[in-house]
């Protein structure tokens, strides 16, 4: 650790909250309906998509049918998304001849892109044709984004809503996340990156004769720019090139790294303050955000300082693992040397703590406790910022919870945002909050314990035990990252980490609707002195120390398995 | 209610993709190709009419005449159509192993040089093509490649210094050496 790092991680919360801010007052604007200054452009286009499919925008859904029009949506996605990869050697824009994906990583693949993980079980440049990337991988960046958006407004609304069923139309909130947030947001960037170096080529690659003349370097290029630019935002994480955004191509500069990683963070906090204006309560969203910010700052210096230590691997050689002005030090293994220690360990900090899953680093090497603090903010179900969408109706799960449990210590009925909390309420935010979590540790177990399981396994020992929790965690959450010394692309972990993905998503979302129909249908009750305060300090402490509590009692003992042993043994 | 909402959702999902998986990549190609033309098409480095390389990524270097580039974890080093990290534990005794032996290679290619090797030069980067070197191990390379190319050592570490970049801003990312680009300027120098 040094001042620069403590800066850097400083600049980096800044420069975050001053671009959340606007951006979460406008889609404020966007969800509320209310015209914006994009609507010139954004709102024929709007209209245009209403017709093309048959949608009126008008017709208010109840829980009911919002989930339903969502499932089926997804459905289609994913049998899209499915058929594009079974029959890609015959489509298209395919000009390595790469073959038909088998049925089993196809199955993964599809799965994981519609419910916004981002797993992949195989090499980008390797597997998948141009036209498999762009017209079925990159639409889902969108589109599973924006069904997390459509999920938390619709949440909202229940919150607001007064004994209605009407929960807003999910086929308005999904056009209107990705005609008003993501596409715009996805240019810039994209055009950002592309000046730092990311290509954006229709070649798929070229060779270059290298400078000591023995075989030509053949160089893989591709239409790379415009998804690494959504795939930051969406909370995707699904790279173009194998090694993600450790790729020179995916992530060419020091400021290209600076992009990616603010947009990782940038939608699911500025949500926060969406959250807040359409609640008419900023400080409720202020609330969420600062239990985010007092979990990830701390966790982020950990990982850091952590990184910086010497690796085991080159002890007692004459190697300089010191940091200096003319060298990096600390654990480089897996590092790029541009990014360096520091940026590496708070993007692996970011990218798990919002369930983004790109990498610019190759978590499998870091130090025991490095690798830990990646895992332990997954099991924590992704709501330390979380997915885009998903991420914030997580937190506002744990919120329930917290509510209940100091309703229950002064034995008063609990209240959030004007909403009496009931039976219905705590069943359905348990299902949400325990669905992922039991999948990590039985998906783990089942993996331990079967021949198919560990002969997947490149580390032996607590290592190798890290990398199945760190595959399970990853899924469960739908954050997508990897230990990739695990070699999932088999029938055994492509159907268990894709079964793994569809509970994290919609054993999470489906309660999440359920809630927001039953709130909706309540009466608000006014506030009263006796009503405990959502906004304040107390309760952002509260609501900590619930998250922490889940995820401490569910992980330690598994966490114990896995990278404590692996650190103690390094000592 | 369920046969209309797949009959939209089948609609929409099509115009979803020709506006996200159509339009959008190609608005963003055109106007990238228009723009940063050279950076769209992978920053490639020409010499006599030839592409030589690509500046953002690394190149595999043995000869001793040039620097050489961190190691490589791609099945041929510096395979830049499969990218790939080693994803060896911290703990793993092969890591251990491949360390020990890039130590003795270096050692053997400068008996003379007694400093500690930089840890950068020892450790596999993330994505296999790392194109950078710390400053520190250039310098570390420096008398090697001096006495090789019969050039004062004070030359090569002044075109090191000349190749160095610093962190941008003063604060992101590391100070760092592209090797590319410092041996084409080696090979310049004649």
């Amino acid at each position: 650790m040094s001042a620069v790092d403590g800066l850097e991680l400083a600049l980096y919360v800044g420069v975050l909250l001053a671009l959340a801010w606007p951006l979460g007052t406008y889609m404020a604007r966007v969800f509320g309906g209310e015209r914006t200054w994009l609507s010139t452009i954004a709102s024929p286009l709007e209209r245009a998509l209403y017709r093309a499919g048959g949608v009126d925008p008008s017709r208010a859904m109840n829980w009911k049918a919002y989930a339903l029009a969502m499932l089926v949506f997804q459905g289609a996605g994913f049998a899209l998304l499915y058929a594009l990869q079974r029959m890609q050697s015959v489509l298209p824009l395919n000009p390595q001849a790469l073959s038909d994906v088998p049925p089993h990583l196809a199955f993964n693949t599809a799965v994981s892109f519609v419910s916004n993980t981002n797993w992949q079980s195989y090499g980008g440049e390797t597997t998948m044709s141009a036209f498999t990337q762009l017209v079925g991988l990159t639409v889902q960046n969108f589109v599973s984004a924006a069904t997390g958006i459509a999920v938390l407004v619709a949440l909202v609304r229940g919150f607001v809503g007064r004994t209605t069923e009407a929960l807003g139309n999910f086929w308005v909130d999904l056009v209107r996340a990705t005609v008003y947030v993501l596409l715009p947001l996805a240019l810039v960037v994209a055009l950002a990156l592309v000046s730092q170096g990311v290509v954006q080529s229709l070649a798929s690659a070229v060779t270059a004769a290298t400078l000591e003349g023995g075989a030509p370097q053949p160089i893989a290029l591709g239409l790379v720019a415009s998804q690494v630019a959504i795939k930051q935002l969406g909370t995707n994480g699904g790279g173009f090139f194998n090694v993600n955004s450790a790729h020179p191509f995916e992530n060419p500069t020091p400021l290209s790294n600076g992009i990616e990683l603010l947009s990782i963070l940038l939608l699911p906090a500025a949500l926060c303050f969406t959250f807040g204006r359409l609640v008419k309560d900023l400080r409720q969203g202020w609330a969420l955000l600062a239990a985010m910010l007092v979990m990830f700052v701390p966790l982020a210096l950990f990982a850091i300082a952590a990184e910086h230590g010497a690796p085991p691997s080159v002890a007692g050689m004459e190697v300089d693992a010191m940091s200096s002005a003319s060298s990096p030090g600390g654990n480089m293994e897996g590092k790029e040397l541009r990014v360096g220690v520091a940026e590496s360990a708070l993007w692996a900090v970011a990218t798990t703590a919002a369930s983004n899953g790109s990498v610019n680093s190759m978590h499998d090497s870091f130090t025991p406790l490095g690798g830990l603090v990646p895992m332990f903010l997954m099991q924590l179900g992704e709501v330390v910022f979380g997915g885009v969408g998903s991420g914030l109706y997580g937190m506002a799960l744990f919120a329930l919870v917290a509510v209940f449990i100091a309703g229950l210590m002064v034995g008063r009925t609990p209240e959030y945002l004007g909403k009496k909390i009931g039976v219905f309420e705590m069943q359905m935010a348990s299902v949400a909050i325990l669905a992922p979590c039991a999948m990590v540790l039985i998906g783990t177990a089942l993996a331990c314990a079967t021949d198919s399981g560990r002969a997947s396994l490149q580390d032996r020992g607590p290592h190798g035990f890290s990398e199945l929790l760190y595959a399970f965690s990853s899924a469960s959450n739908n954050n997508g990252s990897a230990f990739a010394g695990l070699t999932a692309a088999t029938d055994f972990y492509d159907a268990l980490l894709g079964l793994a993905m569809l509970v994290g998503r919609y054993l999470v979302a489906l309660p999440v609707l359920a809630i927001a129909g039953s709130l909706a249908a309540k009466k608000s009750v006014p506030t009263s002195p006796g009503t405990l305060a959502t906004h304040d300090v107390l309760f952002v402490v509260l609501l900590v120390g619930v998250v922490l509590l889940v995820g401490a009692l569910n992980f330690v003992p598994a966490l114990a398995l896995g990278p404590i042993v692996e650190h103690l043994r390094m000592h | 209610m369920v046969r209309r909402q797949v009959s939209i959702a089948v609609r929409m999902l099509l115009v979803m993709t020709l506006l996200t998986g159509v339009v959008y990549p190609a608005l963003v190609t055109f106007v990238a190709q228009l723009v940063f033309p050279a950076r769209a098409q992978g920053s490639l480095i020409l010499r006599d009419g030839r592409v030589v390389g690509s500046e953002l990524i690394g190149q595999h270097f043995t000869s001793p005449r040039y620097f050489w580039g961190r190691p490589s974890a791609t099945s041929r080093p510096y395979d830049a159509s499969a990218s790939a990290g080693s994803n060896w534990g911290p703990l793993a005794p092969e890591l251990r192993t491949a360390v020990a032996s890039r130590v003795e290679l270096l050692r053997a290619s400068d008996p003379a040089q007694r400093e500690p090797i930089p840890v950068d030069l020892v450790t596999a980067s993330g994505s296999g093509l790392d194109p950078h070197i710390s400053p520190a191990s250039a310098l570390w390379q420096a008398p090697r490649v001096a006495r090789e190319r019969g050039l004062s050592e004070a030359r090569v570490r002044e075109l090191v210094g000349q190749y160095s970049e610093p962190r941008t801003f003063g604060l992101l990312g590391q100070p760092r050496v592209n090797v590319l680009r410092l041996n084409l300027a080696l090979d310049e120098l004649r």
